[in-house]
């Protein structure tokens, strides 16, 4: 009992400080959007880093990948490891740099806004935060899932899950509300380092524990031979192919992910970054999910719904140790979490409220033509028109807007968290594949002047509507041709729809293809 | 120099990065020890040729910054150092 007050007291000072960081940067965050959701465009190479790095530690690396090479093998680090090391560097490149250069010359805070002043068009707009934040609520789950598991595993059950799904649910809000993304990347930077070396740590003493790393592998190959030769089991070509496929381009359109390629301050930053990544990845993969295969071959015990991380540790290392990683844990899902929710407030704000009531600007009279189809269009825009002159006001209200958008989002993701079904890695994997469906034809309209309106509707449109269908409905499969993922299906159907669409439609007035023609002497 | 023959040779770098990229990504499974055992070290050898690759994946990335950044992505540019310097210039 005292040892369970130790370690939730661990847990519990371990928050305040991250709070008190995000204090800090409250005090230096100006009122405007532009500071509250990219810190004015200023972060250098650590802070960059390191915060995309703690938004990519979540409950689903940390809980859930080790779980997995726990169940099923190690090579999960192999599909981590292409997808953050190199498929997400080069998109990083591809799409991080062309999206910040365009960025930089308009000052876009949003990918909605970007698309939507492109293609001259609203919906477009509406429709991509729509998507995101759509699949942004598993993930976010998930984080409130792997708090609410971290601390049933670490009071052995004394603190019902609730608590610890709560507990983080009432911090993020608070921390989100307050800080914006200044604070938010300030804490990622120190969770990410804190992370990094916690993993370590617990590498080191496990196996100063048991012998080193040759005795731990040695277990394993005793108890586990299957999970030393490569492949086999889960782990089929097509399926490690497409799950990192899959990954790494869904991670692009992660609202806190794409937004940070608006947010390096120089050409200089995103180099350095990108260089940084593959080394990074190796260094934390490596070891945390290396403890999880590890635990296999050592007869750790996970009890059910648990997590194998702090099963290992509580067995191998001490209790005040154990409550320090799960802190970091924590602290980590919670950096994700609040990343995402600022990043999901800022969608709801300026893709989805702002253009309603910037329709009070409009005059809804079209051509006076009788025909039945202006008839329609024309009482729409008005009713349109009409929402937006309601809801008219000014900008305090947005801000309301986003913080009641946060509460709101945060607390049916919570409810959520305390009924959803699936591991933290079939909730994770589904939300990326949702992500994924969105980046080809983001990346076509970036490089492809004759992509036209109509086009990008049928690839958002039409491979979301194919994944939404593999994902709800039993009779449309999940794996396709000896198992290719429905997510890598639905990725190649838009691009097949983005491209073929564009080429039968002509532009429609208002698209501006020249909005994407940057050079680099207009990025700096 | 006429433009043809400069715009020539930067398709053929863009194509040469392409597929350095592509090789990079494709070559960091070991396809070559699918099914192998093997261990060395006290991790299986088909993790020790993961975690090479990702450094020398890294080297890659860090050349690519180097001598091939904004190829492809920049329109209306020369890619070179002379923006590159600018930057550094006022950066950090």
């Amino acid at each position: 009992m005292t040892e369970t007050a130790i370690q939730l007291g661990i847990v519990g000072g371990y928050m305040v400080v991250a709070a008190a960081i995000g204090l800090v940067a409250y005090r230096l965050t100006d009122r405007t959007a532009e500071d509250y959701y990219l810190a004015s465009r200023t972060f250098g190479t650590v802070v960059l880093l390191f915060t995309t790095f703690a938004t990519l530690l979540s409950a689903f690396t940390f809980f859930g990948g080790p779980n997995l090479t726990y169940s099923a093998g190690p090579e999960w680090i192999l599909v981590m490891g292409v997808m953050d090391g190199i498929i997400f560097a080069v998109l990083w490149y591809v799409l991080g740099y062309k999206q910040w250069l365009v960025g930089q010359h308009h000052g876009y805070v949003t990918l909605g806004e970007m698309l939507g002043d492109r293609f001259g068009s609203r919906p477009l707009r509406g429709l991509v935060a729509a998507i995101s934040l759509f699949w942004l609520f598993p993930y976010v789950m998930l984080q409130q899932k792997g708090a609410g598991q971290a601390i049933v595993g670490l009071t052995d059950g004394a603190v019902p899950f609730w608590v610890g799904a709560g507990g983080i649910t009432l911090f993020m809000i608070v921390y989100v509300a307050v800080s914006g993304m200044r604070g938010v990347a300030w804490t990622d930077t120190l969770q990410g380092i804190l992370m990094l070396g916690l993993i370590w740590a617990a590498v080191a003493w496990i196996l100063s524990a048991v012998g080193g790393p040759t005795a731990a592998t040695a277990r394993l190959a005793e108890t586990n031979p299957e999970f030393l030769a490569l492949g086999g089991g889960l782990y089929t070509h097509e399926y490690v192919i497409s799950t990192a496929i899959s990954i790494a381009f869904g991670v692009t359109m992660f609202p806190q992910i794409n937004q940070r390629f608006f947010v390096a301050s120089s050409e200089k930053v995103l180099k350095r970054t990108l260089a940084l990544w593959p080394v990074l990845v190796v260094l934390l993969f490596v070891p945390a999910f290396m403890l999880g295969a590890w635990a296999a071959g050592l007869g750790v015990t996970v009890p059910e719904n648990g997590n194998v991380v702090p099963a290992i540790l509580n067995e191998y290392t001490a209790g005040w140790f154990t409550a320090v990683v799960v802190a970091g844990a924590m602290a980590a899902m919670m950096s994700s979490s609040d990343s995402m929710l600022l990043s999901g407030a800022s969608y709801l704000t300026r893709d989805l409220y702002r253009p309603v009531t910037d329709l009070a600007e409009e005059d809804p009279s079209l051509p006076d033509r009788a025909s039945l189809a202006n008839r329609i269009r024309r009482s729409a825009l008005a009713a349109a028109v009409s929402l937006g002159r309601l809801l008219r006001s000014d900008r305090d209200r947005e801000t309301l807007l986003a913080r009641a958008g946060v509460v709101v989002f945060a607390t049916l993701s919570f409810v959520a968290s305390l009924y959803a079904p699936g591991t933290l890695v079939e909730i994770g994997d589904t939300a990326f594949g949702g992500f994924a469906q969105l980046t080809l034809p983001v990346l076509v309209a970036l490089y492809w002047a004759r992509t036209t309106r109509w086009g990008m509707y049928a690839g958002v449109g039409g491979a979301q509507l194919f994944y939404l269908a593999s994902v709800f409905l039993p009779m449309v499969p999940g794996s396709y041709l000896g198992g290719w993922s429905a997510s890598v299906v639905g990725m190649a159907l838009g691009l097949v729809l983005t491209v073929g669409v564009s080429l039968a439609t002509d532009a429609a007035p208002g698209e501006d293809a020249t909005v994407y023609t940057v050079s680099a002497v207009d990025g700096d | 120099m006429t433009a043809r023959p400069a715009g020539t040779r930067r398709r053929l770098e863009r194509a040469g990065w392409a597929v350095g990229a592509f090789v990079l990504a494709a070559g960091s499974i070991p396809w070559s020890l699918w099914r192998d055992s093997t261990v060395a070290a006290g991790l299986p050898l088909w993790l020790w040729w993961h975690i090479g690759w990702l450094c020398l994946a890294s080297l890659g990335l860090l050349a690519f910054t180097r001598y091939g950044w904004g190829i492809g992505v920049e329109s209306g540019a020369m890619v070179g150092a002379t923006t590159d310097d600018a930057a550094e210039a006022t950066d950090d």
